[in-house]
């Protein structure tokens, strides 16, 4: 049965290979600057919509850990997050007016960009609400990290997602443009997340966060997954399955040590909840572009409308990555 | 007098010209080896950038195979270069393109003439290095090994296994004692030129040749076979982790680095320019003659080791997550669980706290919520106390609050009407400690105004889930350290119990009992599991109830508080 099984991952890695390069189809360029795409380069693949708020510090905070190049799929922004990304020059922009959900959530267009364009480097996915933290991050650039994966002999690496929120409403708060979001989102919850082992991708469901404590804590099967491998070591034929949470071939999913030991991992900071927040998740939920046609999104716009408070006594603020490795929440792992 | 360097490179040759140029410039003469796998292109680049200095030589390019003779053989070639053009060259350090000295090369002249005879060399008899990969140590010299350990892994084990079967052995040369250690040294010109200049090194190479891994072996056994002193030590910091690779250092190692006072560090990263910077533009003239002190180096790298290998107990996260066999502790702290004490006693946990100090929370795995000390609604690391998601992986909401709440020790009340799925988990846990009253869940039905017929039903229903429960405990697999009284024996004489309970339990100095919790009202207790064995059930196991009111004669004493001594 094993190897009907094995046999049967292989035709859906086969599968979501070839759709990803039908799906190539729905992109068009705006900016093509891939040439100057050098071979060491890492590279950064995003997909997007009306963002732009969020762009100059996301791309800055990039750039500051030494991101060669950005991949992005803007699906149709209407408030000049394709124009403003179409002037940055180390900015590659697609655009693309298809389904977001057809593209099984963009994901399609992301497997083509790594395949053409991130075969044998570095692709760091993430989303534009998301800020990468890995070990030393603060004195070491990503290519460090990259190094010691490769002289490791390792091609994936994992990270929890870890909701960020405000102290008070959501809608108190405001952002301004540049500005690092962190700074209004700044708690986080430390120590409620649970994990089982999905044997089928031979990767672990990590769940819990402030989204699980509040807004699915009577069916918590369906809070959101926070296990995130977001920086990959692109060879031929891999696929992102379902988001950055699992890939194929599966042994890019082993970012855990299931004999007692910690292999080095890192968060990605998840600020989905600045002001912007409260309409967006009307909005999307109209849309129903997202996962399970956006009822996350509903039961978002429901829960804070009734209790906007994500806060609670035992929250956590954020501090640096050394504050969240005490808290077993990412590890230096033997990277020392 | 000075020293001579060879250099071994394959990667980097940008930062390996810079120290080349470091080294050369202050009057030390250097060979350096480029892999043959380096394209001639970035070799000619390489060369050009060290063209102008007199006293850099290249020996003859060879493919470098990692755990290969290759990298001895290129060795070899550099030092006979090195014995013949620089006779002034009194010690010979081996170095790679990716060392950086820590300390001026003064310092290093003036450390060695002080040892002219000596050479530092790490060198081990087989038996007694606990570095070994692939638990191959004396095998490593007799055994063949024909296939790649990286690139065949497979045929490699295999060969082992076969070998192993066959009792197959290689004789080791006569008069050879077969010593290990980093392939990195520094020899005196007396002792190189003695293994190079050996009578027998046809022989020996042939033999080291099929050795595995010979650059840890070459030089390191045949040094013992020649006069002057040996100094089992390396002048390198070179640290390796489990997998067997060099550790890396990077900018932020700076400070680390510079109290370490060792000669030359490896490895270092490319793009550490503060590194390169900070010790490349170093005082010429310094006179510090510290001996190397690698230690708080050690002690980081050695934690990193235990850390990939056994990680923290009692944590489970996106890159730990131990299968029930390998965890080397299912949770991070002791605790105890109380069954039953909750029923028979008021505000047990409050009681608990005051006596013992630990955390006392109530039923953590109650069917309305998780009952948190205090009546908190979050605990700490903003646990929900909601029932359901508590329920919906019960052993991990378990093992995150005694994570979080690590540095002060947990306690809980348990029971037959709360989620049994958690036994399961602390039972086979050496952390936990279970102290149970079987039977006590009937005292809440004693004093519930339900009708009788109810009760009794309740009353079935706890017996038995209590009775599986029992079972599980006295299973012969578990961990846990259990005791059990039946209510009976405990009513009789709580003192004692309650003593040891608190000497168990507390967290403080002073584990003399001085208050006793306040026991619920029993009179009638016995005449109620008359009553419900009139009923037609069965309540076994309180223990043997005398059906009037035998328990309550020493009431009076148990239920006040009291001093003891």
């Amino acid at each position: 049965m094993s190897i009907l099984r094995a046999y049967r991952r292989g035709a859906r890695r086969r599968r979501l290979y070839l759709r990803a390069i039908r799906k190539r189809r729905d992109l068009t360029a705006v900016q093509n600057r891939t040439r100057q795409i050098r071979p060491n380069d890492i590279l950064l693949i995003c997909t997007l919509r009306n963002e732009l708020k969020r762009l100059p510090f996301f791309l800055d905070y990039y750039r500051d850990l030494g991101i060669g190049h950005f991949l992005i799929v803007d699906n149709g922004s209407t408030d000049g997050s394709r124009e403003y990304l179409a002037q940055q020059g180390d900015v590659s922009l697609w655009t693309t007016s298809e389904s977001y959900a057809k593209s099984r959530f963009g994901v399609d267009w992301v497997n083509w960009l790594a395949r053409r364009y991130g075969l044998g480097k570095w692709i760091l996915c993430v989303d534009v609400d998301e800020f990468f933290i890995y070990p030393f991050c603060d004195t070491r650039p990503i290519r460090a990290l990259t190094d010691w994966l490769d002289a490791s002999e390792i091609r994936s690496f994992g990270t929890l997602m870890l909701d960020m929120y405000p102290k008070g409403a959501a809608s108190d708060v405001s952002y301004t443009p540049g500005q690092d979001p962190v700074e209004i989102c700044s708690w986080f919850d430390a120590g409620n997340y649970t994990i089982s082992r999905n044997w089928e991708y031979a990767s672990l469901w990590v769940q819990g966060g402030p989204r699980a404590r509040k807004f699915f804590a009577d069916k918590p099967y369906e809070a959101p997954a926070l296990n995130k491998i977001p920086l990959v070591k692109w060879g031929r034929g891999n696929v992102f399955v379902s988001s950055t949470h699992t890939l194929l071939p599966r042994g890019l999913n082993l970012v855990f040590d299931d004999q007692g030991g910690e292999k080095a991992c890192g968060c990605l900071l998840h600020v989905k909840f600045l002001d912007a927040f409260l309409n967006r998740s009307e909005d999307e939920m109209h849309r129903a572009e997202h996962y399970k046609a956006g009822r996350e999104y509903r039961t978002y716009a429901e829960k804070l409308r009734e209790d906007p408070e994500l806060w609670c006594k035992w929250s956590e603020q954020y501090i640096n990555w050394r504050q969240l490795e005490i808290l077993g929440l990412m590890s230096k792992g033997n990277w020392a | 007098m000075t020293v001579g360097f060879i250099m071994l490179c394959h990667d980097a040759l940008e930062r390996a010209a810079q120290i080349a140029r470091h080294w050369a410039e202050r009057d030390c003469p250097m060979v350096i080896h480029v892999d043959s796998r380096v394209s001639a292109a970035r070799f000619r680049k390489f060369r050009d950038a060290v063209k102008d200095l007199d006293n850099v030589a290249f020996s003859p390019r060879v493919k470098c195979e990692w755990g290969g003779w290759s990298l001895v053989s290129a060795t070899l070639k550099a030092s006979e270069i090195m014995l013949r053009e620089f006779p002034q060259a009194h010690h010979i350090y081996l170095a790679s393109g990716t060392c950086l000295p820590l300390r001026s090369v003064s310092e290093l002249k003036t450390y060695l003439a002080e040892r002219a005879d000596t050479s530092f060399i790490e060198s081990v008899t087989t038996a007694d290095v606990p570095w070994t990969k692939g638990g191959l140590d004396s095998e490593r010299f007799t055994l063949r090994f024909p296939f790649s350990w990286k690139k065949q892994r497979f045929l490699f084990d295999a060969y082992v296994q076969l070998q192993r079967r066959l009792k197959f052995k290689r004789r080791i040369p006569y008069g050879i004692r077969p010593h290990m250690g980093s392939q990195w040294w520094c020899l005196t010109r007396r002792s190189l030129k003695a293994i190079l200049e050996d009578p027998r090194r046809r022989e020996f190479e042939r033999y080291f040749q099929r050795v595995w891994i010979p650059d840890e072996s070459y030089f390191q056994t045949l040094v013992r076979l020649h006069p002057g002193r040996v100094e089992s030590r390396s002048l390198t910091l070179s640290k390796f982790d489990f997998q067997g690779k060099p550790h890396i250092f990077y900018d932020d190692h700076l400070q680390l680095l510079r109290r370490s006072d060792c000669f030359v560090a490896r490895k270092i990263w490319p793009q550490a320019d503060r590194l390169y910077t900070h010790f490349l533009s170093g005082d010429d003239n310094s006179t510090n003659l510290a001996e190397p002190n690698p230690g708080k180096i050690d002690r980081i790298f050695a934690k990193a080791i235990e850390r990939r290998t056994r990680g923290r107990a009692g944590l489970y996260m996106v890159s730990r997550f131990p299968r029930a066999e390998y965890d080397n502790g299912r949770t991070c702290a002791r605790y105890s669980i109380f069954e039953g004490f909750g029923d028979l006693f008021h505000d047990f946990p409050n009681w608990l706290h005051r006596a013992t100090g630990v955390r006392a929370h109530g039923h953590l795995f109650g069917p309305d919520r998780a009952e948190f000390a205090d009546g908190q609604r979050v605990y700490s690391g903003a646990l929900s106390d909601n029932p359901r998601l508590r329920d919906y992986n019960c052993n991990a909401f378990l093992t995150n609050l005694l994570w979080n709440t690590r540095g002060e020790r947990q306690a809980f009340l348990f029971g037959p009407r709360d989620t049994q799925d958690i036994a399961g988990f602390f039972a086979f846990d050496p952390n936990a400690e279970i102290k149970v009253v079987t039977g006590a869940w009937a005292v809440p039905l004693f004093q519930s105004d339900a009708p009788f017929s109810e009760i009794r039903r309740e009353a079935a229903r706890l017996q038995k889930i209590e009775s599986a429960h029992l079972n599980l405990l006295r299973g012969p697999h578990v961990k846990a350290r259990v005791s059990i009284w039946s209510m009976a024996d405990f009513v009789e004489a709580p003192l004692e119990p309650l003593q040891g309970l608190v000497e168990d339990t507390g967290t403080w100095n002073a584990r003399k009992l001085t208050e006793a919790p306040r026991m619920k009202e029993l009179t009638g207790f016995g005449q109620f599991l008359q009553n419900l064995k009139n009923e037609g059930m069965n309540p076994y196991m309180m223990g043997d109830f005398p059906s009037g009111d035998g328990p309550d004669v020493e009431k009076p004493d148990i239920r006040k508080p009291y001093i003891v001594r």
